[in-house]
């Protein structure tokens, strides 16, 4: 379990989280949200000890990230937005760095790019900007840690890798397995992320399952607009909704409309979630 | 699969494996894909099929068997087939009836057109 207990975090003049507290449990793939710049790969780097927390902490299964202990580092690993590689193949990389994962799995890394479909033969810098975060994220996973972070994985990819990817993480993902997906590409990752974190600036908005946001927020599709609801947007069809579950009713979370009306109602949201 | 917009996605789930059954694809004490399995070739959380997986389990429409895994239980068709029957009669229905009163259609309008068929 990854525990964060009122978090200060600022980068010289600019403050990135101001007392936030919040919890991963494992067996879980969340989404990470949040608009530009309110601390999303800051909060990775946090929890994977690339930062240091200046004022309370970040466990995970008890450890401290920043004192990078061997222990904790042989089972985390964080897959950057942007990756600078050096001039080798993905395979002799995997090779190097795969003696620190006690998990790592050569065999898995080959099946992986097979799945994903990335040219073995090629070095990094020979490879598409789509193939090259292909390769990495078949290095990220074949490593096994139960940990997994990654940052903006499908910027980059095509259409069908992006089922590709869905597909590998769902098999990744397992009850031992922590994966946290940061992204503004939601629509890429539907269906495979929950519960979803939305981060805001100094503070955390939402942490919640589908189930339980589903139970407290309704999301209806209708021809009319409602005046009192959270979000409404115009869709071709008609509207969607985004209201008090009042009625017990079960909808489907539509992940942009919730980001919406979370970004709309703050305090609201914030409060109906505890 | 194509997921549509209204429906909870572990409900559509549920709605897949009830097709699979009724189409006979898959029959009474034949071993059903497992959460992982389904997962994977959906794209889907596994948690979210195992939600639908509860509810399959709940409707007594699969069980698990020790060492096995889920697998379609005795009497699974009928028993979706009921659901269904009971979902159409209180839902479609009522929306059915509703639209014809809206559109001016009488009973013998809709009576005419079974024969013809």
């Amino acid at each position: 379990m990854i525990k964060i207990s009122n978090l200060d975090f600022a980068y010289k003049n600019t403050q990135v989280f101001k007392n936030i507290s919040l919890e991963f449990q494992k067996g879980n793939i969340y989404g990470l949200l949040g608009e530009n710049g309110v601390g999303k790969t800051t909060l990775l780097k946090l929890i994977c000890g690339l930062q240091k927390p200046q004022h309370g902490s970040v466990t995970v299964d008890g450890l401290t990230p920043s004192m990078r202990q061997p222990e904790f580092l042989q089972n985390v690993y964080f897959l950057p937005e942007e990756v600078i590689t050096e001039d080798t193949t993905p395979e002799k990389f995997i090779q190097k760095i795969g003696c620190f994962y006690p998990r790592y799995d050569f065999a898995l890394f080959n099946k992986l790019m097979g799945e994903l479909e990335v040219d073995l033969s090629k070095r990094f810098n020979e490879l598409s900007h789509g193939q090259k975060k292909k390769s990495l994220l078949a290095c990220a996973m074949s490593l096994q840690t139960d940990y997994l972070f990654l940052d903006e994985p499908t910027n980059g990819l095509d259409i069908p890798s992006k089922a590709l990817f869905r597909k590998v993480i769902s098999q990744y993902c397992s009850d031992e397995t922590t994966v946290i997906i940061s992204t503004h590409q939601v629509k890429d990752v539907e269906n495979l992320i929950d519960p979803i974190v939305i981060l805001d600036r100094d503070d955390v908005l939402l942490n919640a399952s589908f189930a339980e946001i589903i139970d407290k927020i309704y999301f209806e599709y209708g021809p009319e607009r409602i005046q009192d609801a959270y979000y409404t947007e115009m869709l071709p069809g008609g509207y969607i909704n985004v209201m008090p579950n009042t009625e017990h009713l079960e909808s489907n979370v539509n992940i942009e409309a919730l980001f919406n009306a979370v970004m709309k109602n703050k305090e609201t949201i914030k409060n109906l979630m505890k | 699969m194509d997921f549509n917009g209204h429906k909870p996605i572990y409900l559509q789930i549920y709605d897949h494996v009830c097709e699979r059954i009724l189409s006979g694809e898959i029959r009474s004490g034949d071993r059903v894909v497992s959460v992982r399995e389904l997962g994977v070739e959906l794209g889907v959380n596994p948690n979210t099929v195992m939600r639908a997986f509860e509810r399959l389990q709940m409707k007594e429409i699969i069980a698990t068997k020790r060492g096995i895994g889920f697998y379609v239980c005795e009497d699974a068709k009928e028993k979706i087939l009921l659901e269904q029957k009971k979902e159409f009669m209180e839902n479609e229905v009522p929306e059915f009836l509703k639209k014809m009163e809206l559109y001016g259609i009488k009973i013998e309008d809709i009576i005419k057109l079974k024969d013809k068929s």
